[in-house]
């Protein structure tokens, strides 16, 4: 391949990757908060419709993605409040907001079906555009892949380097120790728990505004789920989850590539590729113990009821 | 203020009364978004509660789609109460369904007595199989069910994309992605001539009957609940938990593989590239609106196969979308998880006092 070629490769394998970065680096914030929210595919797909919806209405992209990131908010208060406030099965609770989610949003996007959008503009940086390869690569984009390249630095920033994101680990880790020391442990998880839908919602808008301008219903395609499994990938560590994220770009984008270099193989082997190569990094990373244990949210899963 | 109070014992009431409370509550959100939408309440109650329900022939429709979300629901609840989150059971279902296609066209010109039961024997193999991926991956590796199961059913689907596409598509069938009609000998007989209500609903009332003893009366059941109750106590009572995760995945995949190969050899007839409407998942709706108990899987079965037949009515007469279904499982779901709480808190007005208001800072309004 020429340089060209390579750069345009690269290129798709940002963009891929941007929904995952999104999803995954707000559900990591989530689980740091000692909560497991299956729900990411049914706020993606609350964030995708109400996204385009309203950037349909006004014709003003930007404006779409504030609506998505409200959706998926929206829904992840839902979740707060049958876990948080009812004590419900966060997995329950999580598959509930998913199927829910899935549903309505197949509902209310009816009449969205087969309109084009013209998608959202790009915002090249000026000089540093121009710098041969790296310009192309990081400084031509729309305004949602400079927000993943500044948001997992800003979380990893915020989960170790300041005062906040230490009681949220605490939080996390061991909820009646925070407790005791008088940390208001629901209204922590609360804060995670909508972040991580706001995060979801906006990956969900990305898709419908930026990566394939329109609505289908179901359009996450699973992906929902595999930023589910990049957050155990990455055994809770922002890093690691960019890394992730960018590979199962690469791994989404061999479909294409496959069928340009002519390979015999149905399209469908291909498309599998993703979900097969989650199932993969899940038990590679599974088997490490150790980095698991020493990584998890030790209350991941658990309710929270204040024993005094 | 209301806060929640621990139980000191949860409420034999709520446990029956809280899935109650969800069907109401989700039927009057159902009229409140019937109104949002702009169709006729009145209207849209009839066609989506009452015409499923109106004649012998929609009865029985009410059976056909109810056969596979007990089979299902029922397994799953088993599994669910063992601790042991299979949420692929499409994905089993699908596989099954395939597994015992090739069997029926395979054996096309055969018209036999024992092809049959070779392909239900063969969905049985296909959804057990197709569940023993995430068992063996959770029991050696301890990767998470929940994730590998919900992946292989999108691997299930495209395979089974692939197959009605390629291997498996009628030669005569002008390129269409559809197998052959399966001939009688691979058909499921009928339980009530004139209505397509085959005998996988009488299979889905024995598998109830044989759970509900299997889990009441038999050691094994027995061990299953301890493994989810209390896994270190099953551990040390010799219950390993690795058993649960075989005996929960394998059963489940089987009983679902069996569900998908009564899909295409009763109702459908041949295999498509969309054999369930997420009969799968729903399923996972109808083992906790069934109290994770066969009896109460059974009732929630034949609730959630009406909200079907009410889509489907509900798309044909005022044209809305058939998503309307899962909108109204989800609702049912989200208010039931809600109403459980009641079955081991209750809520009681807070009482401030300066001394304990500052204690109990984490109160739920």
């Amino acid at each position: 391949m020429t340089s060209d070629a390579w750069v345009l490769t690269a290129l798709t394998i940002i963009t891929a990757a941007t929904p995952l970065v999104y999803a995954a680096i707000g559900e990591l914030v989530v689980e740091k908060s000692g909560v497991l929210n299956l729900g990411v595919e049914g706020m993606m797909l609350a964030g995708a419709v109400a996204s385009f919806a309203v950037a349909h209405v006004t014709g003003l992209g930007y404006l779409g993605a504030l609506a998505g990131a409200v959706a998926g908010t929206t829904l992840a208060a839902l979740f707060a409040l049958l876990t948080l406030g009812f004590q419900a099965s966060q997995v329950a609770a999580g598959l509930s907001l998913t199927i829910f989610g899935t549903g309505l949003t197949a509902l209310l996007g009816q009449p969205l079906v087969g309109i084009a959008f013209k998608g959202v503009p790009e915002f090249a940086i000026p000089v540093l555009a121009e710098v041969p390869v790296i310009g192309q690569l990081f400084f031509r984009h729309d305004l949602f892949v400079y927000g993943s390249f500044i948001l997992v630095p800003a979380v990893a920033w915020f989960l170790y380097r300041t005062n906040a994101g230490l009681t949220l680990r605490a939080v996390g880790d061991s909820h009646d120790a925070a407790h005791a020391l008088g940390i208001q442990v629901l209204r922590w998880r609360l804060a995670a728990i909508l972040f991580g839908g706001c995060c979801a919602g906006i990956a969900g808008s990305y898709l419908a505004l930026s990566y394939s301008p329109m609505w289908v219903e179901n359009m996450t395609a699973g992906r929902g789920w595999i930023a589910l499994a990049l957050v155990v990938f990455a055994t809770w560590r922002p890093g690691r989850l960019l890394l992730g994220a960018y590979l199962f770009g690469a791994i989404s984008i061999l479909q294409l590539h496959g069928q340009a270099v002519g390979l015999e193989i149905p399209s469908q082997f291909m498309s599998m590729l993703p979900y097969l190569a989650t199932i993969i990094v899940l038990v590679l990373t599974s088997m490490d113990r150790g980095k698991i244990s020493l990584h998890a949210p030790r209350c991941i899963g658990q309710p929270f009821y204040p024993a005094s | 203020m209301m806060r929640l109070y621990k139980r000191s014992q949860p409420s034999k009431f709520w446990i029956y009364a809280a899935p109650l409370l969800a069907v109401v509550l989700t039927f009057l959100s159902g009229l409140l978004l019937f109104a949002l939408v702009g169709v006729s309440v009145p209207d849209a109650v009839y066609a989506f509660f009452v015409e499923p329900l109106s004649d012998r022939y929609a009865l029985a429709e009410l059976g056909v789609k109810a056969a596979p979300l007990i089979m299902i629901g029922v397994a799953l609840s088993v599994g669910f109460r063992a601790g042991v989150w299979n949420i692929g059971a499409e994905g089993q279902l699908i596989v099954g369904a395939i597994a015992g296609s090739a069997v029926a066209l395979k054996f096309y010109e055969v018209d036999a007595i024992w092809v049959l039961p070779l392909m239900c024997a063969a969905g049985v193999a296909g959804g057990m199989f197709w569940a023993a991926i995430p068992a063996l991956l959770r029991s050696v590796t301890n990767a998470s069910e929940i994730l590998t199961s919900l992946m292989l059913t999108y691997v299930a689907a495209l395979l089974l994309s692939y197959m009605v596409h390629g291997p498996m598509r009628d030669p005569d069938g002008f390129n269409f992605p559809e197998s052959r009609l399966f001939h009688d000998a691979a058909t499921l007989p009928l339980l009530l001539d004139g209505t397509r209500l085959h005998v996988g609903f009488a299979a889905a009332l024995i598998i109830v009957l044989v759970v509900w003893i299997f889990m009441s009366r038999t050691m094994a059941g027995f061990s299953l609940l301890v493994a989810g109750a209390a896994p270190r106590a099953g551990v040390f009572a010799g219950f390993g938990k690795h058993r649960a995760v075989w005996f929960s995945l394998l059963f489940a995949g089987g009983v679902a593989g069996l569900a998908g190969l009564f899909e295409v050899a009763g109702p459908i007839g041949q295999l498509l590239p969309g054999i369930s409407p997420g009969y799968g998942f729903s399923a996972i709706i109808v083992a906790f609106v069934g109290r994770l108990h066969p009896v109460g899987a059974m009732f929630a079965g034949l609730l959630l196969a009406w909200s079907y037949l009410g889509g489907e009515a509900a798309q044909i007469s005022l044209n809305l979308p058939v998503a309307v279904t899962n909108v109204f499982q989800g609702l049912l779901l989200f208010y039931l998880l809600a109403a459980d709480v009641l079955i081991l808190y209750r809520f009681t007005p807070e009482v401030v006092t300066p001394a304990s208001g500052s204690l109990n800072t984490d109160t739920v309004s």
